[in-house]
This record gives C-alpha cells, structure tokens and sequence, in this order.
C-alpha cells in the first residue's frame, strides 16, 4: 500500500511540476505586465505557445549535426528528473534517494552543458556568445549553489532534500544566521540559473544582451518547444526548492490522509502564485546588468554562501 | 602467485621492448609489438582483477635475487598494489589497442616501440616493488623511459625544451624520493618496506620524510607548483603515451604518496592535512583555469590533469586529517573518494587524449582553432569524447560525478574535527573544488563545442575522416568502462574496499547489498545516489516526450540555412574561437592570476586594414618560482665555465690549493 502510494505521490508530482511549470511562467509574464501598465499575455498563453510550438515542423539549419536535434529532450529530461525529485506538496517522493541535493544540482549542471553545447553546434557567433557567457555564469552559480547545499545540509545533517524538508518543518531549526545568508544566496543563484534580470533578460530579442535567447536562437517547432518547457520546469523547480527549504508550510507528510494532499496541493499553488508575483516585482524594479558586472553579483552569491557554511563549520548553533 | 605472474607479463613486456629494438625497421613491427604489449598487459590485468575481486586481503610475495645483495628485489602485491595494477594495465591494454592503429602513421617508429612496453613494464615493477631499491630503480626507470617517449619527435624545439624540463623536474622528484626513503630506512638501513613499517619515526623525522615525498611524488604527479613540466612534457609524446603518462604515470606518482604516507610513515600530524588540502586546492583552480586558456588541445587536457591531480589530493588531505582524528570511517569515505577518482580520471583522461590523438591522426591538428565540425566527419570520435567530456565535468550519470559527490559527502563530515585550522580549511578546500568543478564543465564546452561542433575552421578539418577501428575500439572501451563505473559505482567501491581498510583501519559498508545498486557512503537518511536509477529516468523521460511528440503532434523537419538572426555570413572564419569563448572567464580570473591583458588595435577610419586583437597570459609559477633559479644556475655555469679554459700551470695550481684548503679544514676541525 504504502508503495502504492509512494509511486502515486512521485508520479502525481511529476505531473504536476510539468503541468504547472507554464503556469508559473505565465503569472511571472502577467503580473510584470500588469506592472508596466500593459495588458499583457492571457495567463494559459505558455500553454498555447508549446502547443502551437510542437505542431509546427522544425526547421533544422543544414550544418547541424545530430547533438542539435538530440540536446532539447536530454535537456528536457535532465530538468525534468531533477525538478521531479524536489518535494513540491509532499515529501515521502518514491525516487527521491536516488538523486540527493548535489546530484540536482549536477542534473541541472548536464542539461546546460547540452544546452551550451548545442548553441555551438551551427556554428554561428550568437551561439557562440550565448554559450560562452552561459558557462561563465554557471561558472559561478554552480560553486554558489554547492555552498547553499553544503549549509542546508550541515544544518539537516542529510543532503537527500526529502529530509533537508522534513527537518526544516521540525520546530528546532529556529532562526539562524547562516540560512539568513543561504536564502539570499539561493534567491541569486536562482536569479541567475532562470536568465532572470538582472542577470539576462528572457524577453529579449536584442542579441548582444542575451544568454539564454542567444543560445537557442537555432531552434524552432517542437525543438524550441521542448527547451522552452525545459526553462519553465527549471524556473518551477528553483521556487519549489526554495519553497520546500525556507517555507515549508503545508508539505504533506507520508501516510497522511487525502484531505492533506489536497491541502497540500493548494497551499503549493499558493505559494507558487506568491512567488511568480514576487519575482515579477522584483524583474521591474531592477534595472539588467552588465554582462560583466555578473560575476560581481553572482561572486557575492558565492561568498555569502561560503560564510554561511563556514559558520555551519564554526558552531552549529549559528 | 599472482605477482610471480604479474613478473612474468613484465618480464614478456621487457622482451617485447627489446625485440622491437631488432625488428623497429620492418613493415609488421607495430602491429606484433603493440599485439604482444596488449596481450601481456590483457594478462596482467586479468590476474590483477583477479587479485581484486577473489582475494583481496591476501598478500603475495616473492624475492628475486636481484638487485643489492643483501637487500633483493621484494616484490608485493597486497590490496592497495593490485588496484593499481589493475588501473596501469587496463590503461596499458587499451592504449596498446589503440597503438596497433595509432602506431602506423608514426614518422619513427625506432623511436616509440621499444620504449613503450617498457614503460608498461616500468610502471608495473613500481607499483609491485616492496623496498626501496627496487622502488627508487623502477621509478627512475619508469622516469627515463617515458622521457624517451617525449623525446620521440625530438626534432621540434618545443619537444626538447620539454623534455629537458622533464628531466631536470624527475631527477629532482628521484632525489627527493631517495632522501625520504633514507630517513625511513634510518641508520640501521633496513630497506623492506616490512622492517620500514616496522621502525619508529620521531615527529620531525616524520614532518621531513612528508615534505620531500610531497615534493618527490608531487612533482611526478604534477602538482602546483612543481607542474610546469606537465603541461610541456605529456602533450609532446606521442597520443596514446600522452594517455599513459597523463591517465595512468600521474596515478603511479600517488600510489608511491599513498603506500609511503598512509603505509609505510604511520601516523603523521594532522597539520600536513592543511598542506595537502591547500595544494589540492591550488592545483585543481589553477590547473582547470590554466587548462582553460589554451588552444592545443593536448596541452589543455594536460593542464586539466593536474586539475584532476588536485582533487585528488583533495581527497587524500581530508582522510590523512581524519585519520590523525581517529575518525576512522570519515577517513574511509575521503579515501574511497580518492581512490575512486583515481579509477576514475585513468578511464576518462585516457579517453580524451585518445580522442584528440584521434583527431590529430585525422587532420594534423592540435591547434583548436583550426578545427571545427568534426562531429560529421568523426562522429564515433566524436562520440567517445563527448562522453569523456561528459564524464571529466562530474556530471550524473557517468563516472566523474560519483567521486566528486563522495568527496563533497567526505567535507560534509568533517566539521566534526577538532582542529580550528581543519574547520576552515575544509569547506574553503570544497568552495575551490565546487568552483574547479564548474569550470571543468565550461573547459570542455570549450573543447567540444569548438573541435567537433560549428563549421570547419579550416580545409583539413573539413576532409578529415574517421580513424581506424582498433582506435575506436580502445576509444570506446573506455566510453563503456566510465558508463559502467557510473552506473554502478558499488562495484567500484567494494573493489577498493580492502585497500581503504588496510589504509586506514575501516571500511564503507557493502555496496553490494544496497539494494538496486544505489551508493549509501554513510546512512541512507544521510545521503545515497544511483546513477543507475538516474539514467534510466532520463532516458525513459526523453524517450517518452520523444514518442509523444513524434506520435501525436509534428515530426516533420525541414534543412535550411543557419538563421544567426537573420544575418549568416558564409566564412567560418566569423565563429566564436576557442580564445573567445575563454574570453568571459578569461576576464573574470584572467586578470588576478595570470595577469591577463587585452589589447585592440584598430586601424584608423577610412582605412581598410586589418584589426588586431591580442592577448598577453603570464605564467606567474614560472617567471617567479622556476626563472630565477634557471637564471642562477644559468649565471653560475657561465662563471663555472671559464675553468674549462685555463693553462696547465693554473690547472695545476688550482689543485695545490685544494689541497692546502682541505688539509687546513682538517687540523681546525680536529
């Protein structure tokens, strides 16, 4: 029975994460809109776009190899493996000892290397651009993240996100300053991964500012398709790791009854929605950075992140 | 039993080198000699494995009557010996393999044959030797022939010039190794590593015998500062002796650092953990950032070694502070990450540079900027090294990615050390090697992106074609090898097992037993993976997305010309370099470490000359550590080299002098 569940509550989160992770770009683009006192998109229009998107035939460029055609469903399925196995409304996910917090991180790692790799395969310089200001970013997000995950864990005493969840609904976690300096770092490095300004700027179309754009600028129909729902998933599972780690109200525990798990479904998507809203008020106060002022912030991501685990190192009580 | 067989694959390794002595001339000589090295090598793997998996904890022995008269050559295998005899001779039968094809296009092949079985062999006596006449022999022997390899094509500037630095950095390491194993051996001079492991040693006899094999066993396996030959040397030699000497010579150098530190030194202070951290720590930054801003693909696979060598030491800092904690099962966990990675870079390193011997069969080329669009011309090649490339950046589900994760779970252990200085240390040694990581990911965008993918950046590229299959079945060997490793990365650890437990007294628990082949280092609640379990999901999730795509919405595909936002320009020419996509990192460590400069020249407007751009990179470890020495000895040669030059008289002399000079510091000092 309990298995049952467990292969019920895993796939059921695995459709949820791919059902809602359009929705929570959709919120982001609405609300920012709203903002800028433009009437904006209608809600379900991320929905639409994939849709009219896998319809379409792809038009490949004639130089392209077949890393090009293969990249967008590795990169896809990577983020979705990783964003499968973050709790979202219950902890007791079925997988989720396969895969601890740092191989999330090394997932979400492989699926931007293909993506990198697959701006450079046609051989353009806005591949190029894109891939190489990628890995630079990355090059930083990446040991950043590590440190936020070195913290969490020191604090949990368990890098399976499961029981990092479980221990952060416990009572004695209390307030300490190294997840203080965690969360701020964390909120970065996910500013970062999601080409969110002030880092890049996913709605735009000027070539020589983008990242993420640039990179994918050769894709087209069920291709773009695949890696636009690639970056929704990856967006969803950055807000449902912060959600699960720094508020984790309402995250069904296993063995609960079903009123729970409808509880817990409402109160994620409330949180979601909180969260879409935050970073869509966030993206129009700040203005986009220079690409090479990036390695400044993200450098102070880094290093807050590696204050707070070396306070875990000092005293555990910190 | 095994090791009298292990001998007599070493002994057939030996006969093969002097036979291709005799028969280097002819047509055949390649194919017999690199056959006969596989098959000697095949064999001696197979009983190494043998060792391994059927009894590890059962040493075996034999005393030749070779060697110091009464010393004799001791030869051992126990636990530690026979994994790395399995490491050295699958690197060895694979890159013979590869030799059989590889081998044919070689200008001189007088120059490369001989040599190479016998630096098989060398490896191999090192790996076995149980004292230290036959360690020191073995060694230096291993040194010199593999500085015969370098010096293959010694015509090219360039090639002597490494060598030379290679010989002068091996002699220094050899010196070292002979003072250390003097202190060891103490007055009494009890050479066996059994009466070594036996004797006491004060703390600072202890501190002294550490620093000259860190500096002895370092240097060989190219640790920062003691590099720079490295990057010269392993690039010079041909492809398939550059994978031995950077796949499996760099792991002989932290075998000889493990067997005198962890066995045969006893329990040295846990400040030298702090050392070994810090210079891991050095060498993995430098060594990626440095592999980073090359354009020779030889040489930055080269450099990434010693990034490579760095976490290693990573690995071995933290189990040596462990074990001085009597922490005894986080010293097995730091251990088994070590030893894992060592596995791990011989399989991978050994099938990049394979690669890129691969495609310097092809085309001629090292230059990464003159290649391009391989993947269609070499696409098994290119296969193989996208999955060494895969496997070199951590990432999940191959091999590189397990012994990464257990050396993070080794520093998320260790803020149960006492020691302050370890407290910071630590986590500060795991922020570098998370940086180093990351950036290994964006070397290799580098090197893939650029070599195998976009648009050829020159003719040669474009007409390159496939090379032969014994390359590619040695390619691809290994390709097999890092999946299997990173799928089921139990096996590999119970295999090492019994090396951590002679090593440090613990052990990990039973892999094997964890059900469906899941890696649990320490408890289940604490951290486990399967990369077995992670594969299979992302290949069910891409497959299915693939299926229902196809299946239910579009799958047609049209070929077009590149889009490039409306802009395409026909010369490759207007591509991202391997410089440019560098240029990012490049100006955010570039500028602290190797103080780099950027300079523009544009031409005035109107005119229509060419641009030019130009980048100055400094190698500080050289022009602060090594020149001024090299200026030295140079300055003092030079004063030196007017004696060469005197009368007979003067001569004469010169030797009175002595003479008195000498008697005179006899009466004062008696």
């Amino acid at each position: 029975m309990a298995v049952i569940v467990g292969f019920l509550t895993q796939g059921g989160q695995m459709l949820v994460v791919l059902l809602l992770a359009p929705l929570l770009t959709g919120v982001v683009r609405k609300v920012k809109a709203r903002l800028l006192r433009r009437k904006g998109p209608p809600l379900l229009q991320p929905y639409l776009d994939l849709l009219r998107l896998i319809r379409k035939e792809a038009v490949v460029a004639e130089n392209a190899s077949w890393l090009f055609r293969v990249a967008p469903y590795l990169i896809f399925a990577a983020t979705w493996v990783a964003a499968a196995l973050v709790p979202t409304f219950a902890t007791d996910l079925l997988f989720s000892w396969s895969a601890d917090l740092i191989a999330i991180v090394a997932l979400l790692g492989s699926a931007r290397f293909f993506l990198a790799l697959a701006g450079m395969d046609v051989g353009t310089s806005f591949g190029g651009i894109g891939a190489s200001r990628e890995v630079m970013i990355a090059s930083l997000a990446e040991p950043a993240m590590i440190m936020v995950v070195f913290t969490l864990a020191l604090i949990a005493g368990s890098t399976q996100l499961s029981t990092v969840a479980g221990y952060m609904m416990s009572a004695h976690v209390g307030l300490r300053v190294s997840l203080g300096l965690a969360l701020v770092a964390l909120i970065m490095v996910a500013i970062a991964e999601n080409a969110r300004i002030p880092v890049d700027n996913p709605a735009t179309h000027l070539e020589l500012t983008m990242v993420h754009e640039a990179m994918v600028l050769e894709y087209s129909g069920r291709h773009l398709a695949v890696i636009e729902a690639a970056s929704f998933l990856k967006l969803l599972l950055y807000v449902s790791l912060l959600c699960s780690v720094f508020a984790p109200w309402g995250v069904v525990h296993a063995g609960a009854g079903p009123v729970a798990y409808a509880i817990g479904v409402t109160v994620y998507v409330v949180k979601l929605a909180v969260a879409g809203i935050l970073l869509a008020v966030f993206e129009v106060s700040i203005a986009k950075m220079r690409v090479f002022r990036v390695p400044e912030f993200l450098g102070a991501a880094l290093m807050l992140a590696l204050l707070a685990t070396l306070l875990m190192f000092m005293t555990r009580s910190l | 039993m095994a090791v009298a067989l292990i001998l007599i694959c070493v002994a057939a390794l030996l006969a093969t080198g002097i036979v291709a002595v005799v028969l280097a001339r002819s047509l055949v000589a390649t194919s017999i000699v690199y056959g006969a090295t596989s098959m000697a090598s095949a064999l001696a793997l197979a009983v190494a494995l043998a060792q391994v998996i059927g009894a590890p904890g059962d040493p075996s022995a034999v005393i030749l009557p070779l060697g110091l008269p009464w010393v004799g050559a001791h030869f051992r295998i126990d636990a530690l010996s026979s994994l790395f005899l399995v490491i050295v001779n699958l690197g060895g039968t694979a890159a013979s393999l590869y030799g059989i094809g590889y081998g044919r296009h070689e200008s001189a092949p007088g120059r490369v044959l001989p040599f190479f079985p016998a630096f098989l062999a060398g490896m191999n006596l090192v790996v076995m030797a149980d004292d230290a006449f036959s360690f020191l022999l073995s060694w230096e022997f291993m040194s010199l022939v593999s500085w015969a390899l370098v010096m293959a094509h010694h015509r090219v500037t360039e090639n002597a010039r490494a060598g030379y630095i290679y010989l002068i950095v091996a002699s220094f390491g050899t010196l070292c190794l002979l003072l250390a194993f003097g202190l060891l051996a103490g007055p009494a001079g009890g050479y066996g590593f059994a009466e070594i492991r036996g004797a006491a040693h004060s703390s600072v006899l202890a501190a002294m015998i550490l620093a000259l094999v860190l500096l002895g066993a370092g240097s060989k396996a190219g640790l920062v500062p003691l590099h720079v030959w490295l990057p010269l040397a392993h690039p010079a030699a041909p492809s398939h002796v550059s994978a031995l000497m950077s796949g499996v010579m760099t792991k002989v150098a932290i075998y000889g650092f493990i067997r005198i530190v962890f066995d045969l030194l006893g329990q040295p202070d846990w400040g030298w953990s702090m050392v070994l951290l810090f210079f891991g720590s050095v060498s993995a930054l430098i060594g990626i950032l440095s592999a980073l801003m090359q354009q020779d693909l030889k040489r930055l696979l080269a450099f990434s070694t010693i990034e490579n060598i760095g976490i290693i030491f990573i690995g071995l800092g933290l189990a040596l502070g462990f074990r001085a904690n009597a922490m005894q099962w986080a010293a097995a966990l730091a251990l088994t990450a070590a030893l894992f990675h060592v596995f791990n870079h011989s399989l991978f390193k050994s099938l990049l540079f394979l690669g890129a011997g691969a495609v310097l069969n092809a085309t001629g080329l090292r230059d990464l900027d003159r290649m391009g669009g391989l993947i269609h011309r070499m696409p098994v090649t290119a296969f193989a090294f996208l999955a060494g490339a895969v496997a070199i950046s951590a990432l999940p589900p191959l091999n590189g990615f397990v012994s990464e994760w257990l050396t993070f779970q080794a520093v998320l252990v260790s803020p149960e050390v006492p020691q302050w200085g370890l407290k910071v240390m630590v986590p500060t040694a795991g922020a570098m090697m998370a940086l180093s990581a990351a950036l290994v990911a964006a070397c290799f965008v580098k090197v893939f992106g650029i070599a195998f993918l976009g648009r050829p950046r020159s003719t040669i590229a474009a007409e390159a074609k496939e090379v032969d299959r014994f390359s590619l079945a040695a390619m691809l060997l290994f390709v097999a090898l890092c999946l299997l490793a990173g799928l089921v990365p139990g096996l590999v650890i119970d295999a090492i097992a019994p090396a951590v437990q002679l090593l440090v007294g613990a052990r990990l628990p039973v892999q094997a037993q964890v059900p469906w082949f899941s890696i649990v280092p320490v408890a289940e609640a604490r951290s486990s993976y399967n990369g077995l379990l992670v594969f299979v999901f992302i290949t069910l999730s891409a497959s299915f997305v693939i299926v229902l795509i196809h299946r239910f919405a579009s799958r047609a595909i049209r070929r077009a010309p590149p889009w490039d936002c409306g802009f395409p320009d026909p010369s490759p020419a207007t591509q991202y370099s391997g410089g440019s996509v560098a240029q990012p990192i490049r100006r955010v460590f570039g500028s602290l470490l190797f103080l780099a400069r950027e300079q523009v020249e544009m031409p005035p407007p109107g005119d229509t000359g060419a641009a030019r751009f130009r980048v100055e990179l400094r190698d500080l470890i050289w022009e602060t550590g090594y020149a001024p020495i090299a200026g030295i000895v140079g300055f003092a040669a030079d004063r030196l080299n007017r004696m060469q030059f005197l009368t007979i008289r003067r001569y004469l002399s010169l030797v009175f002098l002595a003479l008195v000079g000498l008697l005179l510091v006899l009466v004062v000092w008696l």
